[in-house]
């Protein structure tokens, strides 16, 4: 655990902290979508030094975490063949399917590959004409421009064994399902920085007016949730519902265009299953029809997937914010980053990974610390 | 992995018909795609993320993120050997928080 000496600028912070402190009269409940924002909020204890009032509720916006168990299954049946060489970001490799993961089909033979980059994965195919390459293609919105080009340029250079394993998912939609769920108790949202990078910030507004909620884009550092935070309970207390943008130095409101108009033309939306959500309409992308032949889900036809969710993970509920990790029955017992039951506990960006990797172990119920007392008792 | 990370470009060249980029993240050196963003220069900073130049970034506010995820141990997260991490053979993060854990269990 963290304290206010340890932030970069400790200052600037302070007076972020007192301003959100002298502004709030009631209470709040605000959701970070993102993942990175998650792990940035638990590490260093911002949750924490915040007024009682406001609570951060953690998003959805871990890519890993809510690919579907059937996609995973799936890949792990493409990566056990023998003519393929599965290609992956390192994250998904002890994602666990049903009953094992790539890491497993990787030590009983399958050649898994973990790759930095999708080019990556394209050069193992060009490397490889015998072979044939799947690459795993999840991600938000800022992970679906690289794996669109990559698709675009296989096309251009006549490489052909070389196929993308779908799993993209979209923000927006997935903020809909969250306020259209009757437990919700969200009333406003950090929206994830580097998303609106690429897609910009004209999706929000339309959100912002229907539900009634301020959406404020914030970045990844901690002065940026502060000043995330900062804004968004200003709007609340004054009724307001806007969308704003806090991390003007990474987005612009027309995010990147030509990354848009080649999401536009390698992929479609279409409905997605999110694991341990259920489907969310027109929350994801299909590589479009002008792409079939390079879906892997095409070209491996894999049926017959029997699909089992491990009976005791929540995470689920962890991921629509109705559950504090912690507050699971296996946190930290039956289910560790070492033996996970589920992907918020394995992914980096997991809610699951960051309670326990900043030691986040006491139970839900213990008295929250103050600001003096974080000070005074450094616990890491 | 969603995380992108600033990085400062090196050089340039078109390879295949792709404006690529030698990008420097702190220390560690990757191969970045511009086709995203194709009149960044020598010298200026951009976000990158797997691979991807995808929005311009000023020297400042790279700086100061790139410290920030080299204090947070972000950086080895992304660009470290991910079979070591996947064994959880003991990579010293893990470790540590299982004493922890260990330690809250008694
Ligand atoms: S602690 Fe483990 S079992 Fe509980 S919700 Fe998180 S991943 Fe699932």
């Amino acid at each position: 655990m963290k304290y206010i000496d340890e932030f970069q600028n400790p200052e600037l912070a302070r007076r972020l902290l007192d301003d959100i402190h002298a502004t709030v009269t009631r209470p709040w409940a605000l959701m970070e979508v993102c993942g990175g924002q998650t792990h940035t909020i638990i590490r260093h204890g911002i949750d924490q030094l915040l007024p009682d009032a406001v609570e951060l509720i953690h998003g959805p916006g871990c890519p890993v975490c809510v690919t579907p168990l059937e996609l995973i299954d799936k890949a792990l049946e493409i990566a056990s063949r023998p003519e393929v060489i599965f290609c992956s970001f390192g994250d998904m490799l002890r994602v666990p399917g049903t009953g094992r993961d790539l890491f497993r089909v990787r030590g009983e033979g399958g050649d898994v590959r973990v790759v930095y980059s999708p080019l990556d994965a394209l050069r193992i195919a060009r490397e490889n004409p015998d072979r044939e390459v799947v690459f795993f293609g999840i991600g938000f919105e800022t992970t679906a421009p690289p794996n669109a080009m990559t698709v675009h340029q296989a096309r251009r250079l006549g490489i052909r064994n070389f196929s993308l394993l779908v799993s993209h998912v979209r923000v927006p939609p997935a903020i809909e399902a969250i306020m259209q769920s009757p437990d919700c108790r969200v009333q406003a949202f950090l929206a994830a920085g580097h998303v609106c990078s690429v897609m910009g910030t004209g999706e929000y507004p339309a959100l912002a007016e229907r539900y009634r909620v301020p959406v404020v884009v914030t970045g990844f550092e901690p002065l940026d949730i502060l000043e995330g935070v900062r804004r968004t309970v200003l709007q609340l207390e004054r009724g307001e519902h806007r969308v704003e943008n806090a991390y003007p130095r990474a987005v612009r409101p027309e995010g990147n265009p030509t990354a848009l108009a080649m999401l536009e033309d390698v992929f479609e939306v279409t409905d997605r299953a999110w694991r341990g959500i259920g489907v969310i309409p027109a929350s994801g992308w299909r590589l479009s029809p002008r792409y079939r032949e390079y879906d892997a889900e095409h070209r491996f036809a894999v049926t017959g997937i029997k699909t089992r969710e491990p009976a005791a993970c929540r995470s689920g509920e962890v991921l629509q914010g109705l559950l504090k990790p912690n507050e699971c029955e296996a946190f930290g017992t039956t289910c560790t980053p070492r033996n996970p039951l589920g992907a918020t506990m394995v992914s980096s960006e997991g809610a699951c990974a960051a309670y326990y990797l900043y030691r986040r172990l006491e139970p839900a119920t213990a008295p929250p610390a103050t600001l003096e007392s974080l000070e005074a008792s450094p616990v890491a | 992995m969603c995380l992108a990370v600033p990085g400062k470009v090196l050089d340039i060249e078109e390879r295949d018909g792709t404006r690529m980029a030698t990008v420097d993240f702190g220390g560690v050196v990757k191969d970045v795609c511009l086709e995203y963003l194709p009149d960044l220069q020598v010298g200026e900073y951009a976000i990158v993320h797997v691979g991807f130049a995808l929005q311009r970034l000023d020297e400042q506010s790279a700086k100061q993120t790139l410290d920030l995820f080299a204090t947070l141990g972000l950086l080895q997260e992304e660009f470290g050997d991910p079979w070591e991490a996947a064994t959880g053979a003991g990579g010293p993060q893990w470790s540590e928080s299982n004493e922890a854990a260990q330690e809250a269990k008694r």
